[in-house]
């Protein structure tokens, strides 16, 4: 049973956590790994109940290689820690990368720098997860903006993962994952549950070869017909280690070239545009709930305003950029100091009309967007 | 005993006369004494000499990170959960020294596997640096004056730390009984095969004789420990139930009676109740047909300082869940005013309701000076906050946050009526 009173308004009380948890298993997670860290508690506490396997990892390097061997083995695994334990899986997710392994990390961030504040939220980690893997190569990345989107956005997540064999980042915070809402979920969607693809041919298994999806078919270790050989180091097609051979480098290139191919597939965002709008808001997860009633209100006066949410946020999608160029004026907000999104869509130079609304420590309040909205420029 | 081919008969990728050479070709003849198939064996290895030896297996192979690869395999090993299946790393003594904690753990937990420690003392792939295995007076090019310090004893370590099977062994000559004990034990094993790293170790140490270093550095060739009975059973929850259940719903039984968002910041100490409070507070409104949100605010310790919780509530659905200036305020301890202090200097109206043992803060709000502590006892002060805050602002019925408390085991030990009292 999903819905409980479909068709009718029926409140729960519940967290983010709860939704994204259920949610990553009915779209085929069956194990979480984790360490504990705040404010990702939440997420760890429900998976013990939730998840088919799930262990205690010593740490967070351990959690990723513990995961990468279960996924090695056949699973789909989720974890969920915030900046600091993520700054200690960034090698090991670059190896699940390479190995082009399927899982969700879970990144609810915190207040940095370093440990910074572990209650408190913030939205200060996109840069580094866009710099994630080494080279330029790019984590598909998704952010929740509300109890809906933990919903449906953490099952696209886990279903990236799945279809494009990679490491997908969920990114949220603190208050998406902790607070408690009353929320109707009389609406949610079935979630499909879905499995890797494994090789089905009769041929010899070649670990990396691909066809036009530019993903190549799985086989797990457990199975004794095939050798499966995976290698985090440059490799060619059959998976054995090579120095930089054009072949080895094509087969690198593709982890890049399958997540873009892919894109439109897993592009999601909310775009509520009004006729005759010179501005547009843009924002994304804990932040996009302050834009939508900032929003509210401007319209409430009779202002014209349009807003942008984002939930794909990785790879940068020329479709924001595009939208937002339609516009004399675009007011990112994002709980971070420097405007990392803004950074990420608009680059150094930026563009004329161009602004931000930032904050740390605290969440960004509608009113701080309604005031830079109406700001001369 | 079979003779099925588990190396490609190619060269092995090592220098002239490496140890690594013996260590591939015992596994083979001790998997083959085993009469294992390729297939039924996962290789994990990783980063320095002996890790590009995978080229030259038929089995299953994974390679990984520096160091990582006693991890790795033990992801494997848990994920497959599967007695068939030999799980084996090929790991360096640098491997071992970064890696320490996963080998520690790893026996510890008893992970069904088998780890062969290719011990040269050094760093052979970047040039000969020292490791933390590398023993006594030991030279090495970036050490040319000698170690001054003693290796880790990695068998003595893993057989603090529980492992099923351990030996040390020197890798000359026919060792594939020592790999083959290892290999058929059931739970963590370790084989430490000792060797001398013929480009940096005998360039450094001429003459030096590796039986001779070993038995002076105060290694013991033997079998540590033998069949201890510690294998990781991969915890299966073989009913795990949906998070989503109708006890999560609040069905409306009463009307709330407010026209335009309400936020509430309850402010007072660990321990005294501020957290679940504030949770009454939104149920209650829910209960009344309102919307609601909980946020909390606390420090990163449990159970010492503030806490803080912000609730809204509201005739239509809240989108932002944050109350930078609340509308009402409640502050029952000195922890609490300490952390809510600058939230009353921004009201400019609404109503501040403060223990009467608190200075009061420079506020635009009303300010109600009550006795919570004094009347209830600091564990329930905050509670009594809120029953107070509902019977005088009347948000909604008193008996909707009646009802929510008595559902709370709380009401088994607290009477409601010490609350109800205004």
């Amino acid at each position: 049973m999903l819905c409980m009173h479909p068709g009718k308004t029926s409140l729960a009380f519940i967290d983010g956590s709860r939704l994204i948890t259920e949610s990553l298993v009915r779209a085929g997670a069956d194990t979480f790994i984790g360490y504990p860290i705040t404010p990702a508690n939440l997420l760890y506490l429900y998976a013990t109940k939730r998840y088919p396997t799930m262990l205690a990892a010593p740490d967070e390097i351990t959690t990723l290689q513990w995961m990468s061997g279960f996924a090695i083995a056949g699973h789909v695994p989720v974890t969920a820690t915030s900046f600091p334990g993520y700054a200690l899986m960034l090698e090991s997710i670059n190896m699940a990368a390479m190995f082009e392994l399927p899982m969700v990390i879970v990144l609810v961030q915190r207040l940095g720098p370093a440990t910074g504040t572990a209650t408190c939220g913030a939205q200060g980690d996109l840069s580094l997860v866009h710099g994630t893997l080494s080279g330029g190569y790019t984590l598909p990345t998704f952010s929740p903006s509300n109890l809906n989107d933990c919903w449906d956005i953490s099952a696209k997540a886990l279903h990236t993962a799945i279809r494009l064999r990679t490491p997908v980042v969920l990114l949220t915070s603190k208050e998406m994952v902790m607070t408690l809402q009353a929320f109707d979920w009389s609406h949610l969607a079935e979630i499909e549950t879905l499995k890797v693809k494994t090789f089905s041919g009769s041929d010899t298994y070649i670990p990396y070869k691909v066809d036009e999806s530019l993903v190549p078919d799985f086989m797990p270790v457990s199975q004794n017909n095939h050798a499966v050989r995976l290698t985090a180091s440059t490799h060619d097609t059959k998976g054995f280690l090579q120095n930089s051979t054009p072949e080895a480098i094509e087969n690198t290139k593709r982890l890049e070239a399958k997540v873009t191919k892919h894109l439109q597939e897993y592009l999601l965002f909310d775009l509520d545009e009004q006729a005759g709008a010179q501005h547009l808001v843009v924002s994304y997860g804990i932040s996009a709930q302050a834009s939508r009633e900032a929003v509210r209100q401007l319209r409430a006066r009779g202002e014209k305003v349009s807003l942008l949410v984002a939930k794909t946020l990785l790879p940068v999608s020329r479709d924001y950029v595009d939208i937002a160029n339609r516009y004399e004026r675009v007011v990112v907000v994002e709980e971070n100091l420097t405007g990392q999104l803004r950074q990420l869509l608009f680059g150094a130079a930026g563009r004329n009309g161009l602004s931000g609304v930032n904050a740390i420590a605290r969440m960004i309040s509608p009113s701080e967007i309604v005031d830079e909205v109406m700001r001369k420029f | 005993m079979n003779n099925v081919k588990f190396l490609t008969g190619g060269q092995l990728p090592f220098c002239k006369g490496c140890g690594h050479v013996a260590v591939a070709q015992n596994t083979e003849k001790a998997l083959q004494k085993l009469d294992f198939n390729p297939l039924d064996v996962v290789l994990v290895t990783d980063i320095g000499c002996h890790g590009i030896v995978d080229k030259n297996f038929l089995t299953h192979n994974v390679h990984g990170l520096h160091g990582r690869s006693s991890a790795l395999a033990a992801g494997i090993s848990a994920g497959l959960s599967n007695p068939n299946k030999k799980v084996i790393v090929f790991t360096g003594d640098g491997g071992a020294t970064i890696g320490m904690q996963h080998l520690v753990g790893g026996a510890h937990l008893g992970f069904d596997m088998t780890v062969v420690v290719h011990n040269n003392m050094l760093y052979g792939m970047t040039g000969g640096q020292p490791s933390e295995f590398t023993p006594c007076g030991f030279k090495t090019p970036t050490l040319p004056e000698g170690s001054t310090k003693s290796g880790y004893d990695i068998c003595e370590l893993m057989l603090a730390a529980g492992a099923a099977y351990v030996e040390r062994v020197v890798g000359i000559g026919d060792f594939s009984d020592s790999l083959a004990r290892a290999f058929s034990t059931k739970g963590f094993s370790l084989v430490e095969v000792m060797e001398i790293c013929t480009s940096y170790g005998v360039k450094s140490n001429p003459g030096m004789k590796l039986p001779k270093l070993v038995e002076e550095a105060g290694w013991k060739v033997k079998v540590f420990t033998e069949a201890k009975q510690r294998l990781f059973q991969t915890p299966q929850n073989s009913n795990p139930t949906s998070l989503l259940s109708e006890k999560l719903e609040v069905e409306p039984k009463y009307s709330g009676a407010i026209s335009k968002p309400v936020s509430i910041m309850l402010s007072g100490s660990a321990g005294e109740g501020v957290q679940l409070a504030a949770e009454f507070l939104a149920r209650a409104a829910m209960l009344s047909g309102l919307y609601a949100t909980k946020k909390g605010s606390y420090p990163v310790t449990v159970g010492v300082g503030y806490s803080a919780a912000e609730v809204i509530i509201s005739h239509e659905p809240i989108l932002y869940t944050g109350s930078p200036v609340p509308d009402i305020l409640a502050i029952t301890s000195a922890d609490g005013l300490g952390y809510a202090r600058a939230a009353a200097g921004r009201m400019k109206g609404g109503t501040l309701y403060i223990d009467q043992s608190l200075d009061i803060p420079q506020t635009g709000a009303e300010t109600v000076v009550i006795p919570f502590r004094e009347k209830v006892g600091a564990q329930n002060s905050s509670l009594y906050s809120v029953f107070y805050m509902v019977g005088s602002q009347h948000f909604f019925p008193m008996e909707a946050l009646r009802d929510i408390f008595m559902a709370n085991k709380i009401s088994q030990r607290v009477s409601v009526d010490i609350f109800m009292q205004l």
